[in-house]
């Protein structure tokens, strides 16, 4: 209530002075909003309504007059109401105001965007200048800084709003045109609104845009008028020929905020090297190294175009030996920026940076002058020939294989017989995944590190990059995190199928182990499966009965009460009928996990077993017994018989050979004697 | 030529019931080895055995072809003791109550004492007659056996079909059954049995008589007294009376006979072997 008091008698206080008449006079309205403290009201909020009559003064609207922008206060009478309409700059500026409200800031405005500039944003209000006045935020050398307020990394507007291009402000510092303006105030240097114009600034994809496609090489061609006359490297081969039916861009090639940065001194020339490096017997007086090269080797290499210098930079070139100042070794990261960063983060990377003589460096894989690319059959990263180029430090026995402790062994080997190793080196399928595929090319690191690409929780997507449908199903399964939400650690890829020894899933030998996979941590299920018929043949080594996927699903595997589950209620029929043709829903109630152990879940299995046991116990046990009660009388009715049998043969050979005692008369007398043998046992 | 006897023998069994032993034989070991090679799969043994028989699948063909042959059997059996009953007999009463019966009667808890008593040296040895008790224990466990495991057997053989009518877990309870019920034959048949007939002393070590029919008249009077002296006050021993088989028949007879007790005698071991070491 205070500072409404205190506009109110500063009012009446005015219009007293003034007589009461129109305010219509500038100064007139100067009379109140000279005063420091005068404040006013806007959406609720107090803020200060003074005007520095110096500064209007000295701006470019010096001349117009106060109710030419505040239009509303037009033959008002004074004091005037708090809330006003915003100055309104395009009733002069109309052609300028068409434009803003076409362009990005003016959508903004329209949709209500808090973030959105207005006019004075970029201007200022009363103090505005010329555009050339080094005064102005508009003024060449500040517009970077002036667009950084809301485009620089960080802002709310580059965090909150869909800005496709990162680190603008830090790139274009960092590029020739920032340089030019920024380092070298060249004032003609190009700004941001050079490229996107001060006022209808819009998307890249708008056809009416400065930076869309169709636009761009006009929009460079403002300064770089005469580029086609003497631009040599008119296409990147490699665009030519994936995409012949279009023309490059210029931002094809230059990158939008990234434009060219010089790393190497211009002007030494190739040849003045060659003039001591040609010689084949050339040495280095320190180490006594050969520092012969072969101009063949460059000219057939990746960088056939690129100068001896610009690699082996520090250069002099007043000097008669130019490279007598290059101190530094070649820094491949000078141009590869972005691959010597994760370089750097690598296992590799790091041994090097320790110095350690095992950590290998750019060359060890690609080479010096010779260098391919990696869809050059002969460079050494050529998929096929990747895992021999691993191998030369990985395999057993070699440097790297020395200093590893892990549990993976015979990486080689066991890679060269895996699916994917087959794939490379017997069926030459150069998608095939190779180390880098897996293990990334330049940042390698060991699969505990977090930021690794065969840690745990980055395998799926590692191995998504190829089995993408695989990682989806994944993803949705019970073994994913987001699904089972446990604390115990959950399976990936690696898990059920290794690292290196990976092998197709319709391999025998993988169908038999997954089983003794999952029993990893599913222990107890794994072994009531081989109690039931399905476990038994499989554990017989064969696969065609169930095996834990066949019914719970590989990839998808849910659990059984999830209704997307293969073991649901509404699937679980059908999963059984993959085998069981004709299955009926009773017969889904077989239980493929039973035991006879569990009394409380298997009552049933549990007593016939018992039940069955008993049977069999009781049965050995009586008749065990019985025939161990037998076997010494047995015993003694053989020993007997043999006595017999020989005294006979005794008596027949001394009769001589007579005829066998077979005659009939004999029948009814032989019946005593097992008689008369019963009576004398039991005496 | 003790062991080469010639001349008079008693005929014991007739040819069907030879046949029939035979073929149950063979039947009954394939069975054996094929299905102790699932209940056994966690033994090197039983994968060896299943690679034996060609995978396994043709060890599940074979066991259920050998089922196949084990039923036809049994069909065998009960079609010829009808025609028996009709031939010999005239009436099941006469076939059931009669004095050659295979059923359980008060002689054989008579001679079943007897034996307890013989055996601890407390009276003579029974005049054991047609059947014995161990030799009619012996058939009803068959009998009974064939009807468990057979029955139990198809629904694991067609589980689709039976659970047409039962519920899904009858089928763990069948298959349970069968195969308990099927230790517990093979377990019995391949040492009680072997020893009650084949390995006990007196016929030791292997009694043809089951294969030949015929066991020298001696042997016979001395093994089943009973009976002889039946026979005799019926005068009908000289209906039983034949010619022994020529050497060459008896020494195919014995490599059969051998063959297959030496197979169940290994199956036992094995058994033993899986259920001490490698129980689980």
């Amino acid at each position: 209530m205070r500072p409404i008091r205190i506009i109110y008698l500063l009012a009446v206080a005015a219009a007293l002075l003034a007589g009461g008449v129109r305010a219509q006079e500038s100064s007139e309205c100067l009379d109140c909003h000279e005063d420091r403290e005068l404040t006013g009201k806007r959406n609720g909020r107090t803020i200060s309504v003074f005007v520095d009559a110096a500064k209007l003064k000295s701006s470019i609207h010096a001349t117009v007059d106060c109710i030419d922008c505040h239009a509303d206060l037009a033959g008002k009478e004074l004091p005037h109401a708090d809330e006003l309409q915003r100055a309104a700059c395009g009733s002069c500026h109309d052609d300028i105001q068409a434009l803003h409200a076409k362009s990005l800031h003016g959508q903004a405005i329209a949709r209500n965007d808090p973030l959105a500039p207005r006019c004075q944003d970029c201007h200022g209000s009363h103090e505005v200048v010329r555009v050339k006045d080094a005064r102005s935020p508009v003024a060449p050398l500040r517009v970077p800084f002036l667009c950084g307020k809301c485009h620089q990394e960080g802002a709310t507007v580059q965090r909150q709003r869909t800005i496709h291009q990162d680190n603008i402000l830090e790139n274009f510092s960092e590029s020739i045109h920032g340089e030019g303006l920024l380092k070298k105030g060249l004032i003609v240097a190009p700004n941001c609104a050079s490229c996107h114009t001060a006022h209808s600034i819009l998307k890249h994809t708008d056809p009416a845009s400065s930076i869309a496609r169709a636009n761009i090489a006009k929009t460079c061609t403002q300064c770089h008028a005469e580029i086609e006359a003497v631009h040599r490297k008119v296409i990147k081969g490699e665009l030519w020929e994936k995409e012949s039916h279009r023309l490059p861009a210029c931002v094809d090639c230059h990158q939008p905020h990234k434009v060219r940065k010089v790393f190497y001194d211009q002007g030494m020339a190739d040849k003045d090297c060659m003039r001591c490096h040609s010689d084949a017997t050339m040495k280095a007086t320190a180490d006594g190294r050969s520092l012969a090269v072969r101009p063949d080797d460059l000219s057939h290499s990746r960088h056939a175009k690129v100068s001896c210098s610009q690699c082996h930079s520090g250069v002099s070139l007043s000097r008669v030996r130019a490279c007598e100042t290059i101190v530094q070794k070649v820094d491949c990261a000078s141009c590869h920026a972005e691959v010597g960063q994760v370089y750097q983060g690598s296992t590799h990377g790091q041994l090097t940076a320790k110095k350690d003589a095992n950590g290998p460096t750019c060359k060890e894989c690609h080479g010096t002058h010779t260098i391919l690319g990696k869809t050059d059959k002969n460079s050494a990263t050529f998929p096929t020939n990747v895992p021999r180029l691993c191998a030369s430090c990985h395999r057993e026995g070699e440097k790297a294989a020395k200093r590893y402790k892990g549990t993976q062994h015979d990486i080689i080997e066991h890679y060269t017989e895996s699916t994917h190793g087959k794939g490379l080196m017997k069926s030459g399928l150069t998608v095939t995944a190779t180390c880098t595929n897996c293990h990334t090319a330049h940042g390698v690191l060991p699969k505990k590190d977090p930021a690794s690409s065969v840690n745990p929780k980055n395998i799926a997507g590692t191995c998504g990059r190829c089995h993408y449908g695989i990682e989806e199903k994944y993803e949705k399964s019970i073994h994913a995190t987001l699904v089972g939400k446990t604390k115990q650690e959950l399976p990936v890829c690696n898990d059920c199928h290794s690292a290196h020894t990976i092998r197709r899933a319709d391999d025998v030998g993988f169908k038999l182990d997954i089983m003794t996979k999952c029993g990893r941590c599913h222990e107890k299920i794994a072994d009531s499966y081989f109690d039931t018929y399905h476990g038994k043949v499989s554990q017989l080594g064969y696969t065609k009965t169930a095996k834990c996927y066949d019914c719970h699903g590989s990839h998808d595997i849910l659990p059984a009460d999830d209704p997307k589950s293969h073991l649901s209620r509404a699937n679980v029929l059908k999963t059984c009928q993959k085998c069981h043709e004709g299955a009926t829903r009773r017969f889904a109630g077989y239980l493929t996990h039973a035991t006879h152990h569990d009394p409380k879940k298997y009552p049933f299995l549990f007593y016939t077993f018992w039940g069955m046991t008993s049977l069999l116990i009781g049965t050995f046990l009586v008749g065990g017994l019985h025939t161990i009660l037998w076997f010494p009388r047995a015993l003694q009715l053989r020993r007997e018989r043999d006595k017999a049998e020989r005294e006979t043969e005794a008596a027949g050979a001394a009769g001589g050979a007579g005829p066998e005692p077979t005659d009939q008369a004999a029948v009814p007398e032989t019946p005593k004697t097992p008689e008369a043998k019963g009576e004398s046992d039991g005496a | 030529m003790a062991h080469e006897p010639k001349g008079v023998h008693f005929e014991r069994f007739t040819r069907l019931n030879r046949v029939l032993h035979i073929v149950m034989i063979v039947s009954f070991l394939s069975l054996a080895l094929t299905g102790m090679t699932l209940k056994f799969s966690y033994t090197g043994w039983a994968r060896f055995l299943a690679r034996f028989f060609g995978g396994f699948e043709s060890a599940g063909y074979v066991h259920r072809m050998a089922a196949v042959l084990m039923i036809i059997t049994f069909a065998t059996h009960v079609t010829d003791l009808v025609r028996r009953k009709n031939r010999e007999f005239g009436s099941w009463r006469a076939l059931i109550f009669g004095p050659d019966t295979m059923l359980f009667n008060g002689k054989d808890l008579r001679e079943f004492t007897g034996s307890i008593k013989w055996f601890l040296g407390k009276g003579p040895r029974p005049r054991y007659g047609r059947w014995t008790y161990w030799e009619k224990f012996d058939y009803f466990a068959v009998f009974w056996g064939m009807l468990v495991i057979g029955s139990t057997g198809l629904m694991l053989w067609f589980p689709e079909l039976f659970t047409r009518v039962m519920p899904g877990w009858f089928i763990n309870v069948a298959t349970i059954i069968h195969s308990d019920e099927a230790l517990l034959a093979v377990g019995f048949i391949f040492t009680v049995h072997f020893f009650n007939t084949h390995l006990r002393p007196e016929k030791f070590p292997m009694d043809l008589v089951i294969f030949t029919g015929r066991m020298p008249l001696e042997e016979f009077k001395a093994d089943k007294p009973g009976e002889y002296e039946e026979l005799v006050k019926r005068g009908e021993l000289e209906k039983h009376l034949v010619e022994a088989y020529p050497p060459i028949v008896l020494r195919g007879i014995r490599a059969f006979g051998y063959t297959a007790l030496t197979i169940g005698l290994l199956i036992v071991l094995w058994i033993i072997y899986a259920m001490l070491f490698a129980y689980r």
